[in-house]
């Protein structure tokens, strides 16, 4: 057994470090999402409701909260589109390969998250990699302008940052399958496609669920992509708080965004966990 | 069908070949695991393939399922080659070592795969099913998750989803070695009568040589991927055909023995033999020997009873039989079986006849 000076000494330090700088942040803001701004921006400490109510009332934040839960929603199917045939390749049929694609799939982690958005901005722009290409092939004549920003610009950035959080989850899954298994499936008469279906595919669920948390809580929350390739059509929930804490001097409002958001977020986990819960098998 | 129930019959040629593995060679990387293995299994036998770990019993198993490619040769089931089609197009079922019970399904589900994968008729999964599970005595499990299975019950299950598809040849890789050994001996039982019941080809891969012997009709024994003796546990037993086979099962003593003129001698100990001339091992079973009477004159040279005198060194008590360990003319040690001998000291004058002393080819002699 561990003394207690032992227990203490590792557990004390991660409990401060969430207690002041988690907790009490999200307990100030909460408070927070309940006072409001005058018209001289000060912040005026009376209790109200308003903000939350002109969250309903005023469309334009459902608007972008819906965007965005659509835009996370396409990120997520194109993540697993990718993901999930990769990790299989990957876990089945990889053999001496296994070892260097896995480390491709590893690698571009490694880069910083605005390189990757700024080789997007590159890829996609009017005078862009791809826009030459396409003039230089003569499918189009002038640059095509909808590339870049536009919510396809979001969704094909965050999708490239996003599916190796994605795939991980699912390859792990997948690497738990026992071959035995595999191999009773064609023992008993099931084609390879079949046995993907009854065999792989209900044992790799909770990997899939997760990849899929993955993919969507972070983009979500994200911002940076907006920025950077979004334009006005690619507004995110996100980018609304930091222009509220910035620029909009709204940090009441802000702040009850936030822990919409939070709450959102918190209950998406809880139910894919229990879920996943529900879909492993001891 | 019936006729090979009969384990003389199934050995015999003219019975009814289903499967035939022929010159079958395959290597892993480099190492060589199987080295031109031929095998005729008739319709309706219990085979067993016996080898220590490394012998490609498995391996040999995998080939005939599908799992494995093999090198070259040819497996033939039914006069239809089958070594080219893939595994789920074979008419062959696996018991898995592990069971490879799915662990998603229920058990009904489990047993009722293979019917599904190969579209039954509805209707008749359930009554097929149930009567698989029957078959094993799972019957009330049907609804059970198999993670609340013992490792018997799972062995059953692995059993019925195997058999509920009627396929030419049942495979068991080792199916009983994680039982404990209660329940293993009583498996064994239930699955010679399992097997006499269906009447379904079953090919047995086993390390155990009790458990071969105590099964099969035929023991295949497989030695660093070549077969060595394939023949009824009874004709292995008693005419071993190499020193390999003679010690891998039961006990023997193995004698180096000079022939000349019809007549083989180790030290001190002659006895009739037929064969060429030369040098040649024999086997000879513990059992084979016995106390010789005193009465019995010593010097009337009757060469089909050989006889000779040693040291008692070691006696072990055995129930109905005790190995005594004896020393002859301290050149070699003869382990010999008898029942009842109380507890012997000192000389003794000992017996075996010429018959029992089996010539077997030594593979250190070549």
């Amino acid at each position: 057994m561990y003394s207690r000076a032992y227990k203490a000494a590792v557990t004390i330090p991660p409990l401060l470090w969430v207690t002041i700088f988690l907790l009490i942040p999200y307990a100030i803001l909460f408070c927070y999402s309940f006072w409001s701004v005058s018209s001289m921006q000060v912040i005026l400490h009376t209790w109200t409701l308003q903000n939350y109510v002109q969250l309903i009332r005023n469309p334009i934040y459902l608007q972008v909260l819906f965007r965005s839960m659509r835009i996370a929603a396409s990120v997520t199917l194109c993540a697993l589109l990718l993901g999930y045939p990769l990790a299989y390749y990957l876990s089945f049929h990889a053999a001496k390969r296994k070892d260097l694609l896995y480390q491709l799939v590893i690698i571009p982690l490694w880069a910083s998250y605005l390189v990757r958005g700024y080789a997007w901005k590159t890829i996609l722009g009017s005078d862009g990699v791809l826009n030459g290409l396409l003039q230089y092939l003569h499918i189009t004549g002038r640059p095509v302008e909808f590339l870049l920003y536009s919510p396809f610009a979001v969704i094909i950035t965050l999708t490239h940052i996003y599916t190796p959080f994605t795939l991980l989850p699912i390859y792990a899954s997948l690497e738990h399958i026992p071959r035995h298994l595999v191999e009773a499936s064609h023992d008993l008469g099931a084609s390879p496609w079949s046995t993907f279906r009854r065999v792989i595919l209900p044992l790799s669920l909770p990997g899939l669920l997760a990849g899929a948390t993955f993919a969507f809580v972070l983009t979500l929350g994200d911002f940076l992509a907006p920025l950077l390739v979004g334009g006005p059509s690619g507004i995110m929930i996100s980018n609304i708080v930091v222009s509220l804490f910035g620029a909009a001097y709204n940090w009441p409002l802000g702040a009850a965004i936030s822990f919409c958001m939070m709450l959102l977020v918190i209950t998406l986990l809880f139910a894919t966990e229990r879920l996943e819960k529900r879909l492993t098998i001891s | 069908m019936i006729a090979a129930r009969d384990p003389l019959a199934a050995s015999s040629a003219e019975s009814e070949s289903l499967l035939s593995i022929r010159q079958v060679i395959k290597r892993y990387g480099k190492r060589p695991v199987l080295r031109g293995i031929s095998l005729e299994v008739a319709s309706g036998e219990f085979l067993t393939i016996l080898g220590e770990s490394g012998s490609g019993k498995t391996t040999l198993l995998r080939l005939i399922a599908g799992f494995e490619e093999l090198e070259s040769g040819e497996i033939w089931m039914g006069g239809e080659r089958i070594d080219r089609i893939p595994a789920h197009r074979r008419q062959v079922n696996t018991v898995f070592q592990s069971y490879a019970i799915f662990p998603h399904l229920s058990v009904f589900e489990n047993v009722a795969y293979g019917l599904r994968a190969k579209n039954t008729a509805k209707g008749e999964i359930p009554e097929r099913v149930t009567q698989a599970l029957a078959m094993v005595k799972m019957g009330e499990f049907a609804q059970a998750a198999p993670s609340r299975l013992s490792g018997g019950q799972q062995q059953r299950v692995a059993l019925a989803r195997a058999l509920v598809n009627r396929p030419r040849v049942l495979l068991l890789d080792e199916p009983l070695s994680a039982l404990d050994a209660n329940l293993r001996r009583q498996m064994q039982v239930e699955l010679k009568s399992l097997q006499r019941g269906v009447r379904i080809t079953f090919i047995f891969v086993t390390h155990d040589q009790e458990e071969a012997m105590a099964l099969s009709d035929r023991v295949a024994l497989l030695r660093a991927g070549v077969l060595e003796q394939v023949a009824p546990p009874r004709e292995i037993y008693g005419q071993p055909a190499t020193a390999y086979a003679a010690q891998f099962i039961g006990q023997t003593n193995l004698l180096r023995a000079q022939v000349r003129d019809g007549v083989a001698t180790a030290g001190t100990i002659a006895w009739r033999s037929s064969g060429g001339s030369g040098e040649a091992t024999y086997s000879l079973r513990p059992e084979y020997i016995r106390l010789a009477h005193a009465s019995a004159t010593p010097a009337s040279p009757d060469p089909s009873v050989a006889r000779f005198r040693g040291r008692v060194r070691n006696q072990s008590f055995g129930g109905a039989t005790d190995l005594v360990e004896v020393d002859c003319d301290n050149s070699f040690v003869m382990r010999v079986r008898i029942a009842n001998p109380g507890v012997l000291a000192g000389e003794h004058e000992f017996e075996f006849n010429a018959g029992d002393a089996t010539r077997v080819r030594d593979g250190e002699d070549a």
